[in-house]
């Protein structure tokens, strides 16, 4: 049995009185101890809600409208809100995309840390806050004892995104869920926040989920990696083996568009046209669209994921360059 | 912005816009219709008659079919000295707000494009006069002129004195908004290209910024009125605005309530009724033309 | 030394605004009503009456005049009330307990009610309660103070007769010469109507104020990362949520100080409430200058006090803003 495992999970908001449209349209995952996994999509595919529907904490109006999320056997979906706070946080930590507004502006940093420590241990004040600056330090934060009387506006973005960090990691959890965490930091400092992140998972073997829209961070950092597409899953399976040989077109069309991938003048490859939204998808395979090798059949049904794969014409384990010549040779 | 069209569908499909509509429509036309409609002359002296002073209304014993709505201490029905209380505090409110309106814009639009310390010095200015609140300001000018003049030099300055300190009170509103949408236009490229092609700052601001400003200043010129009226009617129930024989609705509400004591309430129930009825549907279409004119705002509310 | 600069600064503040006050207050005497007349009547000789004017300093120039008053005016004489004979102050800080009491009563009815009601609004939006609440607050801000004063009067007053609608009832002296409405049920039954009336308009604007501050804080990632962390629901909706709704209703709670004074007049005037506000409408009648200076000065001096505290608890729960207006 897998750490986490999530089957058919399904994220609805209600659109007018009666009806109701699907941000999440049946994802599946599993998640070993100390094992990271890379979830990569365009803004919009659902990668966030898949964080927020683990925690069981998608916001109001929207719902968790089917599927399990089980952790060690428990499906967290069925918890009472007193037990599933025992899960927030203490075993399951998440960190969030901007630090700028993920710290409460009228609370000191250490106030901050200190009450999800009273949350989940029966500790002393003096105990808690020794941890607190223990992690502080962990993180690398400067003059880490004076920091838990400072205010967050008193903080650059990177320190912030450390605190961050370090409250996610206060009481030792499980699984850090990192939704984007670099994307609003510094160009500078992203590398920095990332590699901390990998090395104190690897370090305290804590399992990963790491929610991006960058193939390369993902590269680096994960073992297994989960391409998302309008709400649903298209392409899933070891990160090297999709990075090497995408079968979804999708996949494939990401890989692309990487920079390292053009040549030296070249101009960069881009996927035309754009995503759906969710209120308003396509028939049959929602990538169909934009697809260079969409048929028929494809306009036709949705397709299952098979073998890891979301895809009727899924293409052939070439090598990575194989497929991309015979796309541009049809352009 | 939104077209006369689609604004009548969006009203039409409201139904508490509609009351609101309706009940003021029937409120502005019986003001403005007050000579023609009323049962009587509330200032003619000689259609008076101290006998029929303090009558209940009509249908409660002791009633008269001449005055619906009873009658006051000096006979005078209730029913007409609404219709014309209603006009005289319509007026006010309408002339406080558009002296609030000439000023407000005036000044918010130089605040907003000359920026700089004339910007800065507008605004602390109206940070201030905000801060002290338009009745307390009314209340204190009107009690130093009244203490100043003879009671009759006063009644006949009353109603411009009313406009005015109003007015001049409540400037702030209306500059704060002008400036800030000044300061959202001031750099499109309209604006610039109008002052590239040399037309002078004035024209600019009149010519191009204004019509754009216009959205947020009606919007807040409905609840304007409503507020004028009603520091209006709180001056007049003090003794501070209107006297008691031009009277608006606060000054008919101030001559009823030492009868209320007594029983007689409807001389100041149904004033007060009327008041309560026009502020409540100003407020309300004010609130109405806000969510239609500013989905921005309106996607914060719901 | 943070603190320091800002009593300072604020200090400072105060005496520009004291001072114009001042002026206003000095031109009023200067040009309203004729001393004379009310010390002596008018059967004095125009030779008796240079005398006297002499005498009193009235030609004097105008600011040597301004400094006597203002010398006498730091040493708490604001002149003598015509109608009284007593000193203008004295009179005043007579009715003050009154309106401070008033003042008091109604702060602690539309907080201990438009804190928990907003809240209750944000939080159940669908609900029944919280819609009928919102209606009820648009009504609320529509019926003028003094109307809601009167309706009181007339049905829990006079056809009802639950509760008492005039005066301040038994009112007990404190040692420090403070009457006081607080220790006796009758004071305590007199204050219940005014208060309420008073509370009136706040109690609405609150609300609605208060529910919007905290749905837009209910909204916000740092209370979505305060779920994540496994906090109680009383926690991040009070500590997290709220807190951050304190800032904005102590600003519009200082702009609204002025308005309360204001709303003071009128609710004292319907319920014949012996305050500070009634007293000061009767001098307006009496054109009783010396007491309607001493009003607006210390109306004014309330006001710069009050604000100034205002100001203060912003700082202290904002951690934001260590200074208003100075750099850092």
């Amino acid at each position: 049995m897998a750490m986490l495992e999530v089957k058919d999970l399904h994220v609805a908001f209600p659109r007018g009185k009666h009806d109701e449209v699907e941000a999440l349209r049946g994802v599946s995952l599993t998640l070993e101890k100390g094992e990271r996994l890379g979830v990569v999509g365009e803004s919009g595919a659902g990668k966030s809600m898949l964080a927020f529907a683990i925690l069981n904490l998608i916001a109001e109006p929207g719902r968790v409208s089917h599927g399990t999320v089980k952790f060690n056997g428990e499906n967290l979906l069925d918890l009472s809100e007193r037990k599933i706070r025992d899960i927030r946080g203490n075993r399951i930590s998440m960190i969030f995309q901007d630090p700028m507004v993920t710290l409460n502006p009228v609370l000191s940093i250490g106030v901050q840390m200190m009450e999800t420590l009273r949350a989940h241990r029966k500790i002393s004040d003096k105990e808690a806050r020794a941890l607190c600056v223990a992690k502080l330090k962990e993180v690398a934060i400067p003059s880490a004892e004076s920091r838990l009387d400072a205010y967050p506006h008193e903080l650059s973005g990177g320190l912030r995104q450390r605190v961050v960090i370090a409250i996610a990691l206060l009481t030792d959890p499980e699984i850090i869920i990192a939704d984007e965490p670099t994307t609003a930091l510094d160009v500078t400092i992203q590398a920095e926040i990332m590699a901390l992140i990998l090395k104190l998972c690897r370090e305290k073997d804590v399992a990963l989920i790491l929610i991006t829209h960058d193939l390369g961070v993902v590269a680096e950092v994960t073992e297994k990696l989960m391409i998302m597409y309008a709400g649903k899953c298209v392409e899933t399976g070891p990160t090297r083996q999709i990075i090497d040989t995408p079968q979804h077109p999708y996949a494939s069309g990401l890989l692309k568009a990487l920079p390292q991938h053009a040549g030296r003048g070249t101009r960069l490859y881009q996927i035309p046209g754009s995503m759906p939204p969710i209120t308003n998808l396509p028939k049959g395979c929602t990538y169909h669209p934009r697809c260079d090798f969409a048929t028929q059949r494809c306009h036709g049904g949705e397709p299952d994921l098979v073998n890891g794969v979301a895809c009727y014409n899924p293409l052939t384990s070439d090598p990575a360059t194989g497929t991309e010549t015979k796309t541009e040779a049809e352009t | 912005m939104i077209t006369w069209r689609g604004f009548l569908k969006r009203f039409l499909a409201d139904p508490v816009a509609i009351g609101a509509g309706i009940v003021l429509l029937v409120l502005v036309l019986m003001a403005v219709l007050a000579p023609l409609i009323a049962p009587q002359n509330p200032y003619d002296l000689m259609q008076l008659d101290i006998m029929d002073s303090e009558m209940p209304p009509s249908w409660i014993p002791g009633g008269d079919d001449r005055f619906l709505l009873g009658t006051d201490a000096q006979g005078r029905g209730v029913l007409s000295t609404i219709m014309y209380g209603t006009g005289i505090s319509l007026l006010i409110g309408i002339g406080a707000v558009i002296v609030q309106g000439i000023l407000g814009i005036t000044l918010g639009l130089i605040a907003g494009y000359k920026g700089g310390w004339v910007d800065s010095f507008l605004m602390r200015l109206a940070d201030i006069q905000m801060s002290l609140s338009t009745l307390m300001i009314a209340i204190i000018v009107l009690a130093l002129f009244q203490a100043a003049f003879d009671a009759s030099v006063y009644a006949d300055y009353a109603i411009f004195m009313l406009i005015l300190i109003i007015g001049i009170a409540e400037w702030p509103k209306f500059a704060r908004t002008v400036r800030s949408s000044v300061l959202g236009e001031k750099n499109k490229e309209y604006v610039d290209a109008a002052r590239v092609i040399g037309l002078p700052a004035r024209k600019v601001m009149w010519g191009h910024i204004l019509p754009n400003t216009l959205t947020p200043v009606l919007v807040i010129s409905t609840i304007q009125v409503a507020e004028a009226i009603m520091t209006e009617a709180a001056l007049s129930f003090l003794g501070l605005g209107m006297p008691v024989d031009r009277p608006s609705l606060g000054s008919l509400i101030r001559s009823g309530f030492e009868f209320v004591f007594s029983g007689q309430y409807w001389i100041t129930f149904y004033p007060a009724l009327v008041l309560i009825a026009l502020v409540l549907a100003l407020n309300l279409l004010g609130d109405w033309l806000r969510d239609v004119l500013n989905p921005k705002l309106r996607r914060g509310e719901d | 030394m943070h603190i320091l600069a800002f009593l300072i600064r604020r200090a400072i503040q105060a005496v520009i605004v004291m001072f114009v006050i001042s002026i206003i207050g000095f031109s009023i005497q200067d040009n309203l009503g004729d001393p004379l007349r009310e010390l002596v009547g008018q059967s004095v000789s125009e030779a008796e009456r240079q005398t006297l004017r002499d005498e009193l300093g009235l030609n004097d120039p105008f600011l040597v005049q301004y400094g006597r008053f203002l010398g006498n005016a730091v040493q708490g004489d604001l002149g003598t009330s015509y109608f009284f004979k007593r000193p203008a102050l004295d009179v005043i800080m007579d009715k003050f307990p009154a309106t401070f009491e008033l003042v008091l009563g109604a702060t602690f009815i539309f907080l201990a009610l438009s804190i928990p009601g907003g809240i209750y609004c944000a939080i159940n939006r669908e609900k029944f309660l919280a819609k009928a609440i919102m209606t009820g607050s648009i009504i609320g801000i529509s019926v003028p103070v003094f109307l809601t004063a009167i309706f009181m009067v007339w049905i829990f007053g006079v056809e009802l007769q639950w509760l008492p609608a005039f005066g301040r009832g038994e009112t007990v002296e404190m040692p420090w010469g403070w009457d006081t409405g607080f220790l006796t049920i009758d004071g305590l039954a007199h204050l219940i109507l005014p208060s309420i009336a008073l509370s009136s308009i706040m109690l609405p604007l609150f609300i609605r104020l208060i529910r919007a501050e905290m749905m837009e804080a209910m909204g916000t990632d740092y209370v979505r990362f305060a779920k994540a962390k496994g906090l109680s629901t009383a926690r991040v909706r009070y500590v997290h949520a709220f807190r951050n709704t304190l800032l904005p209703v102590v600003t519009v709670g200082g702009l609204m100080i002025g308005t309360l004074i204001a709303y003071t007049i009128l609710t004292e005037t319907v319920f014949q409430w012996p305050g500070m506000g009634f007293l000061f409408l009767e001098a307006v009648n009496r054109v009783d200058t010396p007491l309607i200076i001493a009003y607006i000065i210390v109306v004014g001096l309330i006001f710069v006090v009050v604000n100034t505290l205002v100001d203060f608890i912003y700082t202290l729960i904002n951690p934001m803003v260590k200074l208003p207006g100075a750099k850092s």
